[in-house]
């Protein structure tokens, strides 16, 4: 990175962290440090909400999915409008009629205070995990790829994002999310014009998307029932639809951004703002990624996409065999080319028995530099164990770094780190609110002055902000980290998303059935995740389907206790 | 066992007025129901699915 672009990274995130802090510097009751001043529209709502989901690692790691499995992974998102449908009318609703903090109020108020605790304790339990991950994530890859200590990257992004968080609570989150969205989407908005710009000049696009679709990279929707595959249409629609339900429905991260609203109206477009444009916002990243395959045909790309890591390797491989697998990857990229360049050359004469043939022998060459592939990341991790050997999260950096212009380069890294501290801000100002709601005001201090809950919230968030810091310093993923932060999710929020459900629909079943359910529920999921290997996704829906049924049962078994389901606020 | 919310939920600071009204205006200039935007929304997605089909069939 040169100095230009030292300076753009520098200057947006600290001009847009100071912003938020001034803005907000009069947050001084506790509905307005956790819900803002309530006069937010619709597209800030939108945008919050965008920018809270959408962490570092949809943009580092994502187009890393693209580049190595293809569109598929959008199918993941295939459950969210309906999820959305259902938040906007049902739940969202709800949450501005009790007029609640923290969605885990309305359990309270619908059940009884142990059921409250309990859905606040999972969603403290897996964010402050997943909190973890979204500050490491870009943290590992920029400080690996860029050679900063891993440390202090983790200390310096972390502190910043802690400080206007606490300093301005909800509202400080969306005024900052607004101009760090704005520097993320105009990050890869560039990125994917100069890859456009960088294909060579006798590649149309139609060829260009030939040769994705070619090579099954532009296989977006999957119509099979085998449950062992990770993304299909059918995981994407069910548990998809449970895994958003649940994020957008019940985790207080999303939950305080859109009952920030002006109106009903507002959140509700805000919703539905989102429904619309986040699959086409995922395909166009993934797309990416697929064309970056494309780029990567005609430009050699290195055998192993984490330079550092193999550099490290090759120092301890005094038999120079990594070299070779260098050497020979190269000569099987080459063969590769002109075998693409001869398919599009048949296409173009309109021969299409030629084009088959040489469609074919290309994609026998991807399979043999495949293999290669393979062959050298066996050979990096025989010169050391605890090398890991997926490569997909640094595709895209790689790219940036080896193919941008300075100035563009600081601006993707300032989007990168953008997207981390959006997520993390919305991620902390909850994880501070439901504490201080749901655990230090309704347990520990039930009668003091505003004043004292704001403090508490901000050390709360402070707390949490350190407990995030501390988790990440010390993290350690195998998985690509996307989908450990998926996974994190899908093995609680079925069963967290089953409590509002069985509050909303089930109102004959009471508190003390879905608190012992909720427990059987997550038992379950635990015993099932570490035992079968399905999808993910389909934990959304065990532990949701689980968590009902066992409620139904306890409360059919135990009888009626006496509660009234009608929601006692109402 | 903890006791029921209701007592503390009472103990806990006063609230402003809340919002009830479900049938606020959608204030769109085609969609004026809420059941409108939704199957507007619904139809988009259908929209996406059919394009990334359509995208996979063309190239494969």
């Amino acid at each position: 990175m040169s100095l230009l672009d030292f300076v753009v990274l520098i200057g947006s995130m600290l001009g847009i962290a100071a912003y938020g802090i001034w803005r907000t510097r009069d947050r001084h009751s506790l509905s307005t440090y956790l819900k803002g001043d309530q006069t937010m529209g619709w597209a800030a709502i939108g945008i919050s909400v965008m920018a809270t989901q959408a962490s570092a690692i949809t943009f580092i790691s994502t187009p890393g999915q693209g580049y190595q499995d293809g569109l598929g992974f959008v199918q993941n998102y295939f459950g969210m409008p309906l999820a959305l449908i259902m938040v906007a009318a049902v739940f969202l609703p709800m949450y501005r009629r009790l007029n609640v903090y923290t969605a885990y109020e309305f359990l309270g108020r619908r059940f009884d205070a142990k059921t409250r605790l309990l859905g606040a304790a999972l969603f403290l339990l897996q964010r402050g995990l997943a909190a973890g991950i979204t500050i490491y994530a870009p943290a590992i890859i920029l400080s690996t790829v860029l050679g900063w200590r891993l440390d202090l990257t983790i200390i310096l992004s972390g502190l910043l994002v802690i400080i206007y968080t606490a300093s301005g609570g909800s509202d400080a989150v969306t005024l900052t999310q607004k101009y760090q969205l704005a520097v993320i989407f105009g990050g890869m908005v560039t990125a994917l014009i100069v890859l456009l710009v960088k294909l060579p000049a006798n590649l149309s696009l139609t060829d260009a998307f030939t040769v994705a679709g070619g090579f099954k990279k532009l296989e977006a929707v999957d119509f099979s029932l085998d449950f062992n595959r990770r993304y299909t249409f059918w995981s994407g629609l069910l548990g998809g639809l449970f895994l958003s339900l649940s994020y957008f429905g019940t985790d207080q991260s999303q939950v305080q951004r859109y009952i920030s609203g002006a109106s009903l109206r507002e959140g509700r477009l805000g919703l539905m703002f989102n429904a619309v444009l986040k699959i086409p916002m995922q395909f166009f990243i993934l797309l990416l990624g697929a064309l970056l395959f494309v780029f990567y045909q005609f430009e050699p790309p290195p055998v192993f996409f984490n330079q550092a890591a193999w550099s490290v390797g090759v120092q301890h491989d005094p038999g120079e065999h990594l070299h070779s697998l260098e050497q020979k990857f190269a000569a099987v990229h080459s063969e590769k080319q002109q075998l693409i360049h001869a398919w599009l050359d048949a296409k173009h004469a309109g021969d299409r028995q030629a084009e088959g043939e040489a469609r074919a022998q290309a994609l026998a060459a991807n399979e043999r530099s495949e293999a290669v592939r393979a062959e050298a990341k066996s050979a990096l991790q025989a010169t050391n164990a605890k090398m890991k050997t997926n490569d997909a999260d640094y595709v895209f950096i790689t790219f940036v770094l080896n193919h941008l212009p300075h100035g563009v380069i600081g601006l993707l890294v300032a989007a990168f780190f953008a997207a981390a501290l959006s997520s993390k801000a919305a991620e902390l100002n909850a994880l501070g609110s439901t504490t201080t709601v749901d655990f230090y005001r309704h347990i520990i201090k039930r009668d003091a002055t505003d004043a004292h809950y704001v403090t508490a919230s901000k050390c709360f968030t402070l707390l949490w902000g350190l407990v995030a810091l501390a988790f990440a310093l010390f993290a350690n993923l195998a998985e690509n980290l996307i989908q450990a932060v998926n996974i994190v999710g899908s093995v609680f929020y079925g069963v967290v998303l089953a409590l509002f459900l069985v509050a909303f629909f089930l109102r004959w079943v009471g508190g003390t059935a879905v608190f012992w359910a909720a427990l059987a529920a997550q038992m379950l999921v635990f015993v099932l995740y570490f035992s079968l290997s399905i999808s993910y996704l389909w934990y959304n829906f065990i532990g949701c389907a689980a968590c009902v049924i066992f409620s139904i049962a306890l409360q059919a078994a135990i009888g009626s206790d006496g509660k009234t389901a009608e929601i006692r606020a109402t | 066992m903890m006791p029921p919310d209701h007592p503390i939920a009472a103990a806990e600071a006063p609230r402003e007025p809340a919002e009830t009204n479900n049938n606020e205006a959608t204030g769109l200039p085609w969609l004026h129901t809420w059941r409108g935007v939704y199957i507007f929304v619904f139809g988009c997605f259908v929209l996406w699915v059919a394009l990334l089909f359509a995208l996979m069939t063309i190239f494969s």
